[in-house]
């Protein structure tokens, strides 16, 4: 078992110092993502908190050579990924709000006028222009450009080849760049 | 790293995780004395939502509530005071998880008096349900946050103490360590009397009431039943309720 990574060590070992382990090293990528999926900052703690429940109440039932097994990252994604469909399915099913009334709102607590400043001139627009993508492109280049997985790690989350995932990034750039004016 | 201006704008896009979204996840514990030994008690950040005696914490948590449990260096302001008295002085408890009718009953619960003891039946009526006095008995066998909502103060109605989360034993040390003189009440079940009556008042309280134990032994009557006292003329204490149960 030498070859296992801290956080698999952990969750061998201790199933709650696992989760610590587990929490501390893959917070950011999993609320990041959840962010630049939902772009809401509220929507975002949710969804990531309740990919972390989850991902606890998983594998509690899970045995030593199952976790031994489980590649974190892409998993706890797979999670994010499940919860996030089941929520946009839950909302297609109700009436459509109305986009006007209900702008996209990416703001962190904690930032400062100046931070709030330079947000406005860099992430909020680009923010803005991937959601007008569509939802394939979206996933595939949040995945691979915001939340940095290689192309191997992208296709086991959203399930399809990785051919499939390289093609979706590359048409999601290219509609970046003529939404944004951006070369 | 990034040449490609746009690929370095959106790995611009990640950010770290709030410092408060753990906190939404899991559980804090930590282990701290009360008047029947060490407990081990958990809180998420709504408030307190397990205490637990003895061994197996950890599972017992788990299983029930299915969610992280974390080590704390410090409990919860006023959590201490609160196991040794049983008030709560503004400290919150978490009790998301339960349903409405066992949440009804730990609100009744809530209302006895330390020092004092009533019967299931009185917490079933308070509850909104006054027959069920055997689902109130589940309910408290399974309350998450016993002594903070002090269920050992309910006891049964024949003066036996009854069952208790933590056992019969630890519900007898917690009632005489508040002041219950159970030999008092044993004497009194022995002889069948369940209320105590006032000449001077014309009321008639539960026994461990404060009004009852002022009551003088030359004014005091005893009654098996809250029938038979209201037949010779005593009105129902507006303190301790008796009236309030199932005849």
């Amino acid at each position: 078992m030498d070859c296992l990574d801290p956080v698999r060590k952990a969750l061998l070992d201790d199933l709650d110092e696992g989760f610590a382990e587990l929490y501390g090293v893959h917070r950011d990528v999993v609320f990041s993502t959840a962010l630049r999926l939902s772009g809401r900052w509220a929507d975002a703690e949710d969804l990531a908190a309740e990919t972390f429940l989850r991902a606890y109440r998983a594998v509690a039932g899970y045995d030593a050579e199952r976790i031994a097994a489980l590649q974190t990252r892409p998993w706890l994604l797979t999670i994010l990924m499940n919860i996030w469909r089941n929520c946009a399915r839950a909302k297609s099913r109700k009436p459509p709000p109305d986009l006007r009334e209900e702008p996209m709102e990416v703001v962190d607590p904690r930032e400062g006028v100046e931070d709030a400043a330079l947000r406005k001139e860099t992430g909020d627009e680009l923010a803005g222009l991937l959601a007008q993508l569509p939802e394939e492109q979206r996933l595939a280049v949040v995945l691979r450009h915001v939340a940095d997985l290689p192309v191997v790690e992208v296709a086991t989350v959203l399930k399809i080849p990785q051919g499939t995932v390289k093609s979706h990034v590359s048409r999601g750039l290219k509609r970046l760049r003529t939404l944004g004016g951006v070369r | 790293m990034n040449d490609d201006p746009l690929l370095a704008r959106l790995a611009g896009l990640a950010v770290e995780a709030p410092a408060g979204l753990l906190d939404r996840i899991a559980a804090r514990w930590i282990a701290v004395p009360s008047p029947i030994g060490e407990l081990s008690v958990a809180w998420t950040a709504r408030g307190v939502a397990y205490v637990h005696e003895g061994d197996g914490f950890t599972g017992a948590f788990r299983s029930r509530f299915g969610r992280p449990l974390m080590p704390a260096t410090r409990p919860p302001a006023g959590l201490v005071p609160a196991l040794r008295t049983g008030r709560l002085s503004g400290l919150a408890l978490d009790l998301e998880e339960l349903g409405d009718f066992q949440r009804d009953v730990l609100r009744a619960v809530q209302a006895i008096p330390r020092g004092e003891v009533r019967p299931y039946a009185w917490i079933a009526a308070r509850a909104g349900r006054p027959g069920a006095v055997r689902a109130v008995g589940t309910a408290l066998a399974r309350n998450p946050v016993p002594l903070l909502v002090p269920c050992h103060r309910v006891t049964r109605s024949d003066g036996a103490l009854g069952e208790y989360v933590f056992g019969p034993a630890a519900k007898q040390r917690l009632l005489l360590a508040e002041g219950v003189d159970l030999g008092r009440l044993d004497g009194l079940a022995r002889e069948r009397v369940f209320y105590l009556a006032s000449d001077t008042t014309g009321v008639v309280c539960f026994p461990t009431c404060h009004n009852a134990r002022r009551i003088t032994p030359a004014h005091r009557h005893g009654f098996r039943t809250l029938g038979a006292a209201r037949t010779a003329g005593y009105r129902p204490c507006r303190t301790c309720r008796p009236d309030l149960q199932a005849a």
